[in-house]
């Protein structure tokens, strides 16, 4: 338990946990009385993938049972979710920008050389996307959205986020650093 | 529904959502280190961030709802397929520990430059792929242990929604002290 598990300081300090936690809930606070629902980002991942699928494999893509009705939905840009998930990317371009955080890097390959991050990042993102379509949303979507307005659903989703998540930190040796 | 806020879905979407990821970058969530301490229990910013945002927009919900401003019924609450939800928050809280993100926060650390979170980006698309792939099979699951009782906490616990906002707000002052032991602790054994 020493200094290997220390994080590299951001070059500005981030705010701290309590002014952080208002300022998103006042974002999400506005995201409902403005649309009637929360925030998300795997709604965008998914009718994303529908369209690159309708490129590479349009066949398959348009019979497929789920991905074919997404298709139907539009383009990618008629959704709300997708104008909102650019908006998450400007505003963090601009918050990384603005607080001198923008650095190429591949952050953990300290600890598991550049391929180990790598792939567990793909293996990791792989299991999210699969997961966000069983559970029809992820951790912004159902967990903090779905709490927000007392979902069952958004509190099961963090006590089973959560469980995994410990449970797999300590099995595949402790996560990113 | 009575919109307080008539934007037009683009600009409404970029607006809310570049709030949404200038607030997530700033509370350090674009990184996968900081993000994946929490489950090392070295530094609880995760739990403490998303506790304080869930009770503030809970809470404002409550008060606008009371000076008649929204109307809760027309709130979006996600449908309680507990199994479905519980099955899928177990493959993305292993899929954080593991990647070092969840779909929100890789958006924001790619705008920091962190070419793993692409790297888990794409994961996303290919785990997509791999249930769309196995949908025919996976389909019973997505709607599997359907609450009947309710979608919201009071209904199901038959209790009024001030008490259970109240237990919210002391679960998240309780969320900062033990937050807070288990950082002075992981500090005082070099471990944050």
């Amino acid at each position: 338990m020493i200094s290997p598990n220390r994080c590299a300081p951001p070059e500005r300090p981030y705010w701290p946990n309590w002014a952080a936690g208002f300022a998103l809930g006042l974002v999400l606070l506005l995201t409902f009385v403005g649309t009637g629902h929360g925030l998300g980002a795997t709604g965008f991942t998914t009718r994303l993938s529908a369209w690159l699928g309708d490129f590479v494999l349009p066949n398959w893509t348009k019979t497929n049972d789920y991905l074919g009705p997404l298709l139907e939905d539009g383009p990618v840009l008629a959704s709300w979710i997708s104008w909102q998930v650019l908006g998450v990317f400007a505003g963090g371009v601009v918050s990384a920008f603005l607080a001198g955080r923008m650095r190429w890097r591949i952050e953990g390959e300290a600890s598991t050389g550049k391929t180990g991050r790598l792939l567990k990042a793909l293996a990791g993102g792989v299991l999210s996307g699969f997961g966000a379509r069983i559970a029809a949303g992820c951790t912004s979507g159902v967990g903090l959205s779905g709490s927000a307005v007392l979902g069952v659903a958004g509190f099961v989703f963090l006590g089973a986020f959560f469980a995994a998540g410990l449970v797999t930190s300590r099995l595949t040796g402790g996560g990113v650093r | 529904m009575s919109s307080v806020i008539a934007l037009s879905a683009p600009v409404s979407g970029v607006l809310l959502g570049f709030g949404f990821g200038f607030v997530l970058e700033r509370a350090g969530f674009g990184s996968g280190c900081k993000l994946t301490a929490q489950f090392r229990l070295t530094d609880w910013s995760v739990f403490k961030v998303m506790f304080t945002a869930i009770v503030f927009a809970a809470v404002g919900l409550y008060v606008l709802e009371m000076m008649g401003i929204v109307d809760a019924q027309n709130m979006y609450v996600p449908a309680p397929y507990l199994w479905a939800i519980a099955a899928g928050g177990a493959a993305i809280g292993a899929g954080f520990a593991v990647g070092g993100y969840c779909p929100g926060t890789a958006v924001v650390a790619i705008t920091t430059g962190r070419i793993d979170a692409m790297v888990f980006f794409a994961g996303l698309l290919i785990g997509t792929f791999a249930f769309a792939g196995m949908f025919a099979w996976l389909e019973p699951l997505t709607t599997a242990g359907e609450l009947t009782r309710g979608d919201r906490l009071p209904d199901v616990l038959g209790i009024p929604e001030w008490s259970v906002l109240a237990a919210l707000v002391a679960a998240a002052i309780g969320v900062f002290f033990l937050g807070g032991w288990f950082e002075r602790r992981a500090r005082s054994t070099g471990a944050a």
